[in-house]
């Protein structure tokens, strides 16, 4: 039914447009009231104080705190997706394995990592490698470590769904066919299906990054300097944290709109280069479990 | 078919070199670590300090402030490193001691506490500094002149804090405890009324209440109920620790100490504990 | 890592009697539990909001989901009990602690409210135009329809997603500890600091108390997802 929401309701004629106009003034005249009573409320706090949202203003905030921070953000999210591609690979090829013991092992894997909070898995990865005792690594990489292990573990596994679903969403012509030509299974697997699994499971890919971006924003928690750790430093420093986090969830949310944008843009431009269906959302684990 | 997966393999390399490319393009976080892990002897010195406690020890951009920074800066200067050969490295409180033990940092000035819980890990040249835990009120607040006024009240304090919970296990235990990640949290809740004191070292508390955005607004009570004595952080087989007492105890006779407490922390109003400050050093294990 | 033996298990063993394990597991799920009802109810709003014909509402609708959906949920929690309760003073429970729970379900369910709205509009696309031009044939107005006709049929046709949401929702009901709220990550964290060499025992329980968790949702609802399927 989409596209087709005009359906529900007549075309408005002259007096329902006046009718919806003045539905529409009042709904603004709701909406604003509420947003003019929380800004009176801060106002009266004095968290709109002028001196609390300028640092924001000046180069150096944004020089020293902000635009760091968003690199870290970006640079764990890049490391993430770059190692969830790798484990998603080779856990989805390990799932459609003709092998039983690498289907149930992998299966194993990826439903178990799927059920896992990704916050729960950061703090124990960070906390492990704190009592390790190690020093071939610096104490300094262990909340990125940590930060990018969990979230490889976690969406790793999603992507591995996606090779999945993406393989078994081809049309059966083209495995017939890879197989005609004299292709083994797993001949036919590597270079006819699992190209074509993946260019469809790039929009979700896309989408995921939203997903992975967000939850770097959990590093909060073990003190890796993301955008909202370093947010919170210039609060600490100015005594403005409120303020500094309502800037990075800014930030957060026009970076991801963005992305959220792109997947489609990106699922049209796939979509002619591939005969499975190009797809926004990752597979759900619910479908998952069953087929 | 051939075709499709070259082109695929390439969408997706490029996709890769994309993410790469805007993640790792300038000061990757993984840059001081490797090759320096073998620390000590070299030219630099590597000192673990606190990032986020504004007055102690903050990172400010490229700058570091602070009171256990500028002790270290000059307790490197008396051991023979320039300002340049300094390396600061954050040392958040879950990690002093591994961070010692594995030779990954040299010397800790980070509100370290010598216990002998943890000289059974790690050494300590000092204490360069008396502290007492404390409570942080807002600054028209007199109904609240100890820790045992907290019966029925709000306090704030971080996660895990020995501090409130000994609040709680002495003296009130009715408090309210407001648990949050970092003591700027709660120097917010407490200037908006939402939480009735704040708690840790006074040290700390008196850095917060120094801060430009809260100066006249908070300030510390002033009735420590604690002892923490603040030693420099060594791992167990160094060869620092007389050189470094020696250091402190020149700070602290030619008023550089004196001098280095008021620039940090001295606007708020607060006064180091006289009975306990400046600190006689201990003798080294 | 040492050898599973009897002496490591004991000390294993022992642990649970210094924390109470199930508790926390039990704020994750009253955590849940309060933030899904709460955030159907309000996902089904901005989903009648979003399909609505008054452009208002439907821009009201996209912008909530737009905004939210976006943003960490780190930031939303910690925005309910530095905002909402320091700055705002708002309090949703008479006692100090149950204050923050409430709280967090209050960020819990602002933020997957989004995805439940997201979850009904899937379920609406898949309701065939006819059943609406049929409704609008025999004389119902918006709101009939679609709490009569659309609504009934998207509910049962968003089964899977919906499921998925929860699924999310279970899981970041740890994110809850931004907000000082006592639940199973942060506990965990304590338990691992008092008990290094018990580690991987630790995270292994926590692990597999979510998975116990998380399993039988997905299973119900995929079960719900194909009873409830509409025949078409």
């Amino acid at each position: 039914m989409s596209g087709s929401q005009s359906v529900l309701f007549d075309v408005p004629g002259p007096r329902t447009r006046r009718r919806m106009a003045w539905l529409n003034l009042l709904f603004g005249l709701v909406v604003a009231g509420i947003g003019a009573l929380l800004l009176v409320l801060l106002a009266r706090k004095g968290q709109l104080d002028a001196a609390l949202w300028t640092p924001f203003l000046e180069f150096r905030t944004w020089e020293s705190f902000l635009v760091p921070g968003l690199v870290h953000t970006l640079q764990a999210a890049g490391l993430a997706i770059i190692g969830s591609s790798v484990f998603g690979l080779v856990f989805g090829l390990g799932r459609l394995s003709e092998l039983r013991i690498l289907r149930v092992v992998s299966g194993t894997v990826v439903e178990f990592f799927r059920a896992v909070p990704v916050l729960l898995m950061m703090i124990f990865v960070w906390l492990a490698l704190g009592f390790s005792g190690n020093r071939a690594i610096d104490p300094q990489d262990y909340p990125l470590i940590a930060v990018v292990t969990a979230l490889v573990l976690y969406n790793g596994s999603v992507f591995a769904e996606l090779v999945r679903s993406g393989v078994h969403g081809l049309p059966r012509g083209q495995r017939e066919a890879a197989l005609a030509t004299g292709l083994t299974g797993p001949q036919s697997l590597r270079s006819v299906e699992v190209p074509q699994a993946l260019i469809a499971m790039l929009p979700a890919l896309v989408s995921q990054l939203v997903v992975i971006l967000k939850d770097t924003a959990l590093g909060y928690i073990i003190t890796y300097r993301e955008l909202l750790q370093e947010a919170r430093q210039v609060g600490s420093g100015n005594g403005n944290i409120l303020q500094a986090l309502a800037v990075a969830a800014v930030v957060f949310i026009v970076i991801n709109y963005a992305l959220t944008k792109a997947a489609p843009w990106v699922g049209q431009r796939m979509g002619r280069r591939t005969s499975g269906r190009a797809k926004a959302e990752a597979p759900s684990l619910v479908v998952a479990t069953r087929d | 078919m051939r075709r499709r997966t070259v082109g695929s393999a390439a969408a997706l390399a490029a996709l890769a070199l994309t993410l790469t490319a805007c993640g790792g393009s300038d000061e990757p976080a993984g840059d001081a670590g490797g090759e320096e892990t073998s620390a000590g002897g070299g030219e630099t010195i590597r000192i673990g300090i606190k990032f986020d406690q504004p007055g102690l020890g903050f990172k400010d951009g490229d700058d570091y402030t602070g009171f256990d920074v500028d002790i270290a800066r000059a307790v490197a200067e008396k051991l023979g490193y320039g300002e340049d050969q300094i390396e600061f490295v954050e040392s958040p409180s879950k990690q002093r001691e591994n961070l010692l033990q594995t030779g990954q940092v040299d010397m800790i000035f980070a509100t370290y506490s010598i216990t002998d819980e943890r000289k059974e890990s790690v050494a300590f040249a000092g204490p360069y500094f008396v502290a007492g835990q404390d409570l942080l009120v807002a600054a028209d607040d007199d109904s609240i002149s100890g820790p045992e006024d907290l019966e029925g009240k709000n306090l704030c304090s971080v996660t895990g804090s020995t501090s409130a919970q000994r609040i709680k296990d002495e003296y009130a235990a009715g408090t309210n405890l407001l648990e949050q990640p970092s003591y700027a949290e709660c120097v917010t809740a407490l200037t908006s009324g939402a939480v009735d004191a704040v708690t840790t070292d006074d040290i700390i508390l008196a850095g917060l209440a120094a801060q430009p955005a809260n100066e006249g607004k908070v300030k510390v009570v002033g009735n420590p109920f604690s002892e923490e004595n603040y030693g420099v952080g060594l791992p167990q087989d160094n060869e620092r620790c007389e050189d470094i007492n020696t250091a402190i105890t020149e700070l602290i006779e030619d008023g550089t100490w004196q001098q280095i407490l008021d620039d940090n922390v001295g606007v708020s109003g607060y006064q180091a504990n006289e009975e306990l400050n400046p600190p006689e050093v201990q003798a080294c294990a | 890592m040492r050898a599973l033996d009897g002496a490591y298990l004991d000390q294993f063993a022992s642990l649970f009697e210094t924390y109470d394990v199930p508790a926390a597991f039990w704020v994750n799920i009253k955590l849940t539990f309060f933030a899904a009802v709460l955030s159907l109810v309000l996902g089904t709003v901005l989903a009648v909001m979003r399909i609505s014909p008054l452009p208002s509402l439907r821009w009201a609708g996209t912008s909530y989901v737009n905004v939210f959906r976006n943003m960490p949920l780190t930031i939303i929690i910690v925005f309910c009990v530095l905002g909402l309760w320091g700055q705002l003073g708002v309090t949703l429970a008479p006692d100090f602690n149950e204050n923050f729970l409430r709280l967090a379900i209050l960020g819990l369910a602002v933020y997957h409210a989004a995805f439940v709205c997201e979850a009904l509009r899937s379920g609406v696309n898949t309701v065939p135009v006819g059943q609406a031009e049929a409704a609008r044939a025999i004389g119902l107005g918006f709101l009939p329809t679609a709490r009569l006709i659309i609504l009934p049929q998207a509910f049962r046709g968003s089964v899977a997603p919906l499921g998925n949401t929860l699924i999310a929702l279970t899981k970041n009901s740890t994110v809850a500890a931004a907000g000082s709220v006592a639940e199973a990550s942060g506990l965990m964290g304590t338990m691992i600091e008092f008990r290094p060499d018990v580690i991987f025992a630790i995270f292994f329980t926590f692990a597999l108390g979510f998975v116990l968790l998380v399993i039988p949702v997905g299973l119900l609802t995929t079960s719900l997802s194909r009873r409830l399927a509409v025949a078409r």
